[in-house]
């Protein structure tokens, strides 16, 4: 959550206010509550050519290539959407259901 | 003249001239500004309006079709409080396929949330533009603005024009601030997010006092440009009134022909008057009460159909500003779709109303007074039944 930027403050401060519909406070919603299956990767196979960080339209994944699992997620924010497991050109993204129930 | 920095447009007749002269004067620098070539109208107010929001003041011009697609957008920029200056070249909306003069565009667009200017030559156009630019970024309106002008009969007619010069445009018009909303990665703002039922009302009624602040600007503002440039502006023009028996109410450039036919028509000894509508939106409600005096019968010419209303668009919202039990609003339609409204159509309107009060008459002949009697058959045809 972030404060409210300086000169927005100050124009409160001072009881003016932004007219029509605006937001200048911001706050990460817990989107990660929505999935119903997550990404797997299989280290055995990813070449960690980072397809998959290129791809996220959510911006959930980057690429740690210091570390031996390099797909770092964003576990808060990842949706679920399987488009890295589309697109990783060796298929080593597998998605697997969280819900308990298998996927379709 | 404004100083625009970014310009968006699509070119539709009888606009085209317009942004084509514009794009010649970026390409050979004379005007230091982008300038975005959009594929569409919905797509040249949707990047003006990003362009404002980031802190330039920008042009943009359109026509008929043009600003029918533009419809949604114009929302945007009216309850997001962008003050966008954009000409329209009024034109008839399709169908019947038109390309000439008519309001039909504009008036369709009177609930947008958008000022609303009708310049009656292009004098008039060039001063319009630039007070509307001073009235539309003015703190307590922050609304748009449509600067209106008749389609080939303004638009295409080569006038004279006293052009004022840079030094003094800058003077009235200063650099342009970004101010409310606005779009700047060090200082974050999410903007046209959605609103719920608890806030939709408040956000409107902001743009009522808007418009409310518009009636007290916009006087102001004219007095300004009088006493720079020489030239006076009212919201409405009362020409000739003092001691008319009827009036007739006109908007645009039929406003020429009408006061032309009011002078010819004192030199016989017949008082009449026109009274000239400039500020459309907001509309102003005293300053037309005032203008149309003690005039008993009132006349109100629409250049648009107004199809389905009890009367046409112009004509409605002066029955509601008199509200007068003592005065009676005759409304009248003509010039339609390209149509010249003439001497002779003014002459006419003035005979019916000068009979009206006398009393000679009750009602007009025809209120759609130029429409021809053949109407219903203009396109015969001559095919079997079976």
């Amino acid at each position: 959550m972030s404060e409210p930027p300086e000169r927005h403050t100050a124009k409160l401060g001072q009881t003016r206010a932004l007219l029509g519909p605006v937001a200048t406070t911001f706050a990460t919603v817990h989107t990660g509550n929505w999935r119903t299956e997550r990404p797997e990767v299989d280290y055995g196979n990813c070449a960690e050519c980072g397809v998959c960080s290129e791809y996220c339209p959510a911006g959930v994944v980057e690429m740690r290539k210091e570390l031996e699992e390099c797909v770092s997620i964003d576990w808060y924010c990842c949706k679920g959407c399987g488009i890295c497991a589309e697109v990783c050109p060796r298929r080593c993204i597998t998605m697997i259901s969280e819900t308990g129930y298998d996927a379709e | 003249m404004a100083r625009v920095q970014v310009i968006a447009a699509y070119p539709v007749t009888p606009q085209s001239p317009i942004v084509e002269k514009l794009a010649r004067h970026v390409a050979e620098g004379s005007l230091p500004a982008k300038y975005m070539r959009v594929e569409s109208e919905h797509s040249a107010l949707s990047c003006v309006i990003g362009a404002q929001l980031t802190g330039v003041r920008t042009g943009t011009a359109t026509s008929s079709v043009g600003l029918a697609l533009m419809h949604e957008v114009l929302g945007v920029a009216s309850g997001c409080r962008v003050p966008i200056v954009m000409a329209v070249v009024n034109r008839a909306l399709v169908s019947p396929w038109s390309l000439w003069c008519d309001h039909q565009d504009t008036m369709a667009e009177r609930d947008s949330g958008w000022l609303q200017f009708y310049a009656e030559n292009a004098q008039e156009v060039l001063d319009l533009l630039l007070m509307a630019y001073r009235i539309a970024e003015h703190e307590r309106v922050l609304t748009p603005a449509m600067v209106c002008l008749d389609g080939f009969f303004v638009s295409h007619s080569l006038q004279s024009v006293t052009m004022p010069d840079q030094e003094t445009v800058d003077g009235f018009l200063p650099a342009y601030r970004a101010a409310n909303l606005y779009l700047d990665p060090d200082d974050p703002m999410f903007i046209n997010g959605l609103v719920p039922p608890e806030d939709f009302t408040e956000m409107r009624y902001q743009q009522l006092v808007g418009f409310e602040s518009a009636l007290r600007v916009i006087p102001q503002v004219q007095e300004e440009f009088f006493s720079k440039f020489g030239r006076r502006y009212e919201m409405v023009e009362a020409y000739r009134c003092e001691d008319a028996d009827v009036v007739l109410v006109t908007i645009g450039s039929m406003s020429g022909t009408a006061k032309h036919v009011v002078n010819k028509q004192r030199d016989q000894g017949i008082p009449v008057g026109v009274v000239k509508l400039t500020t459309f939106r907001p509309f102003p409600v005293e300053a037309l009460r005032k203008a149309l005096g003690g005039a008993r019968v009132v006349g109100v010419l629409d250049r648009s159909a107004g199809l389905g209303a009890p009367s046409a668009p112009v004509c409605l919202e002066v029955v509601a500003a008199v509200r007068d039990e003592g005065v009676r609003v005759i409304g009248y339609v003509g010039g339609l779709g390209g149509r010249d409204i003439t001497e002779t159509t003014v002459e006419s309107i003035f005979r019916e109303l000068l009979e009206i009060k006398d009393g000679r008459r009750s009602k007009p002949v025809k209120p759609w007074i130029d429409v021809r009697a053949d109407a219903m058959t203009i396109r015969p045809w001559g095919g079997k039944a079976s």
